[in-house]
């Protein structure tokens, strides 16, 4: 049986706040959900279903946080696969909804890194002990911004990718940003002020890479009737895909492709649709190379042709084939809990509703896209695709 | 300037050979003897055909830079990367006594041991 259509996205909402001292992170939780609700029009009252990342959220798999807003379950997930976490709680909602296991789903992201002043990306982060891969990694360093940075490397050694192909993503993302009043940096920049900012982690320069915020996000996704009978623009959800990309043992190392692949292609079968079919998407933005290798991996362009296919303006609503981050994204906009799925569902909301900014609206929504990737691109990390219709 | 000290972990159960081989200046690769393939970082059970009849076998201690990239942020910056060993497997590591901006994508290396916490030796790289 397919699961296409059977759930709809009713309620979406962004916290506008970048920069979050004086709020717990259980309040920040608490916060979006009630913007997604009110947003859909229901309430918590009619939540039966609860979905959020053990890593962001506070105390156990996400039960603190029902305490917290004192809801009343029969579904629980606190499925956590980093920063794509929120675009596999969609497919897992749609599932759960589908199964009969919840009516109402709600899904919530927070976190406020800049407020506790961490190093998002360029301090390497030990993990757990236990973890079996720290005693033969963590010694030699490896921190966000250089592991990308790695398969940046590679990609421009066997493709011939050049750095101010990455900068142009950047440049779009700002293009876009400068229409969102609550942009980090909505400077619109040029490719040679991408390229001449400081290194960071070699080829990456720091406006390579995404900015450090506080923030969050929700979303409301419920069965069809319910969604229907709400008076909210619909957001059907008409494809999910999700995938694992790992290292192989250290045996045929490539680090030139994602999950995506595989994400991106469950999706679309879901769908029935295909790469050309999709007006906009979202793809989480972490770093430049991020970008450029999803959108091979989502078929928008031959494997290797991603620097060439996002020069010249190529992802600048009203200028290019394919419009992305209309928001500005993680290089512009922010980047909550330093976790981008949830921001790239959202737009993606927006513009399937025709309620993004009208400077970057694209003028046809009927089909969009969310991606993104958690964990260490290339590496060790989880793709997640979701496909959304405007009805 | 003194020499950098790495960081070291206590070794994880059925990994102490490996951190005492490199003490003694050898780089140990895990071997299945099932499936007949190495794999890195070293597990208890075999990642490609989870098998646990596996032996440690030493390197050459040889190979070639896959990727690399130098992190500026740090100072003094380093240089993390992977290197595909002669023996077809690829790990995680530094490339060190070298000035970074001479580093490239397909290198020949060797292993260099340099002192970790603890009295240890971390496995690192040098261009040949």
């Amino acid at each position: 049986m397919s699961l296409k259509g059977k759930a709809y996205i009713a309620g979406a909402y962004e916290h506008p706040i970048r920069k979050a001292p004086d709020k717990s992170l259980a309040q920040l939780h608490a916060e979006v959900a009630k913007g997604a609700l009110d947003d859909a029009g229901l309430s918590k009252s009619d939540v039966d279903g609860y979905f959020c990342a053990s890593g962001d959220t506070p105390g156990l798999g996400g039960l603190s946080m029902v305490d917290y807003m004192g809801l009343s379950l029969r579904h629980i997930d606190a499925t956590d696969t980093g920063g794509s976490s929120y675009i596999v709680h969609v497919g897992h909602a749609l599932e759960a909804i589908a199964a009969g296991r919840c009516n109402v789903a709600l899904v919530t992201l927070a976190g406020r890194p800049r407020s506790e002043g961490m190093q998002t990306g360029t301090a390497p982060r030990m993990g757990n002990v236990q973890q079996p891969d720290v005693q033969f990694e963590f010694p030699y360093g490896p921190a966000t911004a250089n592991m990308y940075a790695m398969v940046a490397r590679r990609h421009m050694h066997q493709f011939g990718t050049t750095s101010e192909q990455l900068a142009w993503v950047k440049v779009a993302a700002s293009h876009h940003a400068q229409h969102n009043p609550h942009a980090m940096l909505p400077k619109v920049v040029t490719v040679e002020e991408v390229v001449s900012s400081p290194m960071v982690a070699d080829p990456l320069h720091r406006l390579d890479c995404c900015v450090i915020s506080d923030g969050g996000g929700a979303l409301v996704i419920t069965r069809p009737e319910i969604a229907k009978s709400l008076k909210r623009p619909r957001v059907k959800v008409i494809g999910v895909g999700e995938a694992t990309k790992i290292q192989g043992g250290g045996v045929g190392l490539d680090l030139t492709y994602s999950a995506g692949r595989d994400s991106a292609k469950a999706a679309f079968e879901m769908a029935g649709v295909t790469p050309s079919d999709v007006k906009y998407v979202s793809i989480y933005d972490s770093f430049t190379i991020t970008v450029v290798m999803q959108i091979e991996d989502l078929g928008f362009c031959e494997k290797g042709q991603g620097g060439k296919f996002v020069a010249d303006g190529n992802l600048i609503s009203g200028v290019g084939r394919l419009p992305f981050n209309t928001d500005g994204g993680g290089l512009c906009s922010n980047h909550p809990g330093n976790r981008g799925g949830m921001t790239k569902v959202i737009e993606a909301v927006r513009q399937a509703r025709g309620e993004a900014h009208p400077k970057v609206q694209v003028e046809n929504h009927d089909i969009v896209l969310a991606h993104g990737t958690g964990g260490s691109l290339a590496t060790r990390h989880v793709g997640a695709t979701v496909i959304l219709e405007g009805e | 300037m003194s020499e950098k000290v790495y960081p070291a972990l206590p070794p994880t159960p059925g990994n102490e050979a490996y951190w005492e081989a490199a003490k003694a200046g050898k780089l140990l690769v895990k071997w299945c003897q099932d499936c007949s393939k190495p794999h890195h970082y070293p597990r208890g059970v075999c990642p490609h055909c989870m098998s646990t009849n596996l032996e440690w076998r030493e390197a050459k201690g040889t190979g070639e830079i896959y990727t690399y990239s130098i992190m500026h942020a740090a100072k003094p910056a380093y240089v993390v990367a992977y290197v595909t060993l002669d023996e077809g497997v690829s790990m995680m590591t530094n490339i060190v006594d070298v000035d970074p901006g001479k580093v490239k994508v397909g290198q020949r290396v060797k292993v260099v041991f340099k002192p970790s916490e603890g009295g240890g030796k971390l496995p690192c790289f040098t261009p040949v």
